[in-house]
């Protein structure tokens, strides 16, 4: 084992949505510096899996350790929930997560957006946040749209303020949840760009993406998912480059 | 036709009525109308936002109350609630004879209370619904980002919820001004009692009212353009760029 | 069982009054606001500030003082033109404002001009495709208002008319001050009378609340009807 401990592990979670078991089973273990693709067909389960990681779902069964931490549960009327909340909180402060819909708060410019979560849940002094922030703006190729409101910048510019705005939290573990797929074809060059750069500076990422070429060229493991389950998984020249499952060679076949 | 213009044209000519005494008796009714719009909507609003929260909570004996209490209020005359209220406590027994006349024994107290019960209702449910209608995405980032429910209340929904109550609010502010006529029927001297005084005194309907309705319009276009200026600083957000 | 002091029946006249107050009121009110919300949708200069200006300052201006205005002011602008209308054609005619009818139309002109921002809002919300492909079939002017324009509004005016109904519900309570026995004026009197205000204020409150409930049921209904072809959606 590592000195220092493993970002995040997940055991054996399993989620049910009333009678529907969506996931059934599922671990992961990101190692520093790993960028873990999940792949597969929607309904799959891949959203909601990342979903359970930072307990925006509350995943029935299984286990979550997050920089060597293990969240409690407790059991509830209305099912499984995390016992110590307060320890939520500061997990989630470790994991940060870029939305599909980028979810910006639309109130708040971006410079706001950005140094909120730094400032009001980790107690960061505003001014050391708002150079960290320009800084950051800077390094997604926003620094001229610092003080425009969401509603005023195109998706590609709001899903890149939302990678700043998730940087800034400085995580352990980047959470990506379909980053591209509500922006238009043009737009979704510059993001992939952004993520590619993170990559390399050997940021630890868990990235749900349509984008095979990200996955086959970026990533150091692929999952594939179906139906709840993992079908395979493994360094992407593997998984990608050869696939042993007939569904998988479906999955990946071009499209017309 | 001609005749009738020349009446009203020969009557507002030798203004026998607005002399400086009733242009008087209109300015303390407006000073009433003001103080007692004002003092009800401020009151009311505070107690809205802590009502607000509490109507949209998951546990029932608190979601519950709020619920009865906006949907009475809300759902009866303001004048029903006014003289339940200003005959409530006239007819308490032994209320006269206490300390707390002093202050219960002008109506103006009564209507406030009612006012204040009425605004606070109406301002409850336009913050409910604001607060309902915060973007699920805006909430899921707070909850990503590691906030706890206060923070998030604080930080996200209440200032995207006031923001968008605005436009409603402005209309709330609007009706309070004009529901405050109804203070006259209990006797206090607001602008509609003034107008009434001034009525029953020259018997002369059109001058005495015609003149309040003037007032009460450019009370309300005031009103109207606050509010447009402050949606114009406060929802510029909401706007994408032009150009 | 509450003692009602020998209030019962008046009270229930009261009511009645009440309801025909206000659904003769709405009726006008609903006739009023087509005619207002045609008005400033029409390209006639004259029409289209003629239904701005009623509707500004109807808005802008408090139910009671209109309503004084038109019930002490209606008597002698009637007396005015009754007057003229002697001396100049001779005709002796003598028209009594009777306080219902002062009602009628005071808050039917008043919500006339909500109705009108209402239905405005609604005839702007039907797609003018819709409208294209009924005149394209043929179909003449009034038919394609008829038969397309007036049920899809309907949709979406269909929630500011029962809002507007609502609180038109509740300024019938203002004739009371004008002297129409209405349940209000029965209850407020009762409860001088019997200094026991909390009993009658509440029964009245209890009714208003009651017509309410039936009136939001039956506007969920027609909504329903209404929505058919949107889904459930809404």
């Amino acid at each position: 084992m590592a000195d220092t401990p493993i970002p995040l592990e997940v055991h054996d979670i399993k989620k049910r949505f009333g009678d529907t078991e969506v996931l059934k089973g599922l671990s992961l273990k990101a190692h520093k510096g790993d960028v873990i693709t999940l792949i597969g067909a929607s309904g799959s389960g891949k959203s909601t899996f990342l979903r359970c990681m930072n307990l925006l779902e509350q995943p029935d069964e299984g286990d979550l350790i997050v920089h060597g931490e293990k969240i409690h549960f407790k059991q509830t009327r209305h099912g499984r929930e995390p016992a110590d909340w307060k320890q939520v909180v500061r997990m989630r402060a470790k994991l940060s997560m870029v939305f599909q819909s980028f979810n910006l708060w639309a109130h708040m410019t971006l410079l706001e957006n950005v140094i909120e979560a730094p400032v009001h849940v980790l107690g960061k002094p505003k001014k050391e946040a708002v150079e960290q922030a320009r800084a950051l703006l800077e390094r997604v190729g926003l620094s001229a749209r610092a003080d425009a409101y969401p509603a005023q910048m195109s998706g590609g510019q709001q899903q890149r303020g939302a990678i700043a705005r998730a940087l800034a939290m400085d995580p352990e573990v980047m959470l990506f949840d379909e980053p591209t797929s509500a922006l238009d074809p043009e737009l979704v060059g510059d993001v992939l760009k952004v993520m590619r750069d993170l990559a390399e500076e050997g940021r630890t990422m868990i990235v749900v993406t349509h984008e095979m070429a990200f996955a086959r060229d970026v990533s150091s493991q692929v999952i594939y998912l179906h139906q709840g389950r993992v079908e395979e998984a493994g360094p992407p020249g593997e998984v990608l480059g050869n696939p042993r499952s007939e569904r998988l060679r479906q999955f990946l076949a071009p499209k017309h | 036709m001609e005749a009738l213009l020349a009446q009203l044209e020969a009557q507002l000519a030798d203004n026998s009525i607005f002399t400086l005494q009733t242009l008087s008796y209109y300015g303390e009714g407006l000073v009433t109308t003001v103080q007692l719009v004002f003092l009800s909507l401020i009151i009311g609003l505070v107690a809205a936002v802590p009502l607000a929260i509490g109507r949209g909570s998951r546990r029932r004996w608190v979601k519950m109350p709020i619920f009865l209490y906006t949907y009475v209020f809300r759902g009866t005359p303001l004048l029903v609630q006014l003289y339940l209220i200003y005959y409530g406590v006239v007819f308490v027994e032994g209320i006269q004879e206490s300390w707390l006349w002093v202050i219960l024994e002008k109506p103006f107290v009564p209507a406030l209370i009612a006012f204040t019960l009425n605004t606070a209702a109406y301002t409850t449910e336009i913050f409910h619904g604001a607060i309902k209608a915060t973007p699920r995405g805006e909430i899921e980032a707070a909850r990503a980002y590691g906030m706890s429910r206060a923070l998030m209340l604080r930080r996200i929904v209440l200032p995207s919820a006031f923001r968008r109550a605005l436009p409603a609010y402005g209309n709330e502010v609007i009706f309070m001004l004009h529901a405050s006529a109804i203070a006259s029927v209990v006797t206090i001297m607001d602008l509609t009692g003034a107008a009434r005084f001034v009525y029953a005194r020259f018997y002369a309907p059109f001058e005495a009212f015609l003149f309040v309705a003037a007032i009460y319009l450019c009370l309300t276009f005031a009103i109207l353009y606050l509010f447009r200026y402050l949606e114009r600083r406060l929802l510029a957000h909401l706007k994408p760029a032009s150009g | 069982m509450i003692d009602l002091h020998g209030y019962g029946p008046r009270l229930l006249e009261g009511a009645l009054i009440t309801i025909e107050l206000a659904v003769l009121s709405l009726i006008l009110a609903i006739v009023l606001g087509l005619a207002t919300a045609s008005a400033k949708m029409s390209r006639n200069w004259l029409l289209h500030r003629t239904g701005t200006l009623y509707t500004t300052v109807i808005r802008g201006v408090p139910d009671l003082v209109l309503m004084m205005l038109m019930f002490f002011g209606g008597q002698i602008g009637i007396n005015m033109v009754t007057d003229w209308l002697y001396d100049r054609f001779g005709i002796d005619t003598f028209i009594n404002v009777n306080e219902f009818v002062a009602g009628v139309i005071t808050i039917g002109l008043i919500f006339g001009a909500y109705m009108g921002e209402t239905f405005r809002g609604a005839f702007m919300a039907v797609e003018s495709g819709q409208i294209e492909a009924g005149r394209a079939y043929g179909m003449s002017h009034w038919l394609v208002f008829r038969r397309i324009r007036f049920p899809q509004m309907m949709r979406h005016a269909l929630p500011g008319l029962s809002n507007n109904w609502m609180v038109l519900l509740k300024t019938t309570a203002l004739v009371s001050v004008i002297g129409l026995s209405d349940m209000v004026r029965v209850a407020a009197e009762a409860s001088k009378a019997t200094r026991e205000p909390f009993t009658f204020m509440i029964i009245v409150a209890a009714i208003y609340l009651l017509i309410a409930s039936v009136s939001e049921w039956g506007f969920a209904r027609l909504q329903k009807r209404y929505n058919v072809g949107y889904g459930e959606a809404d």
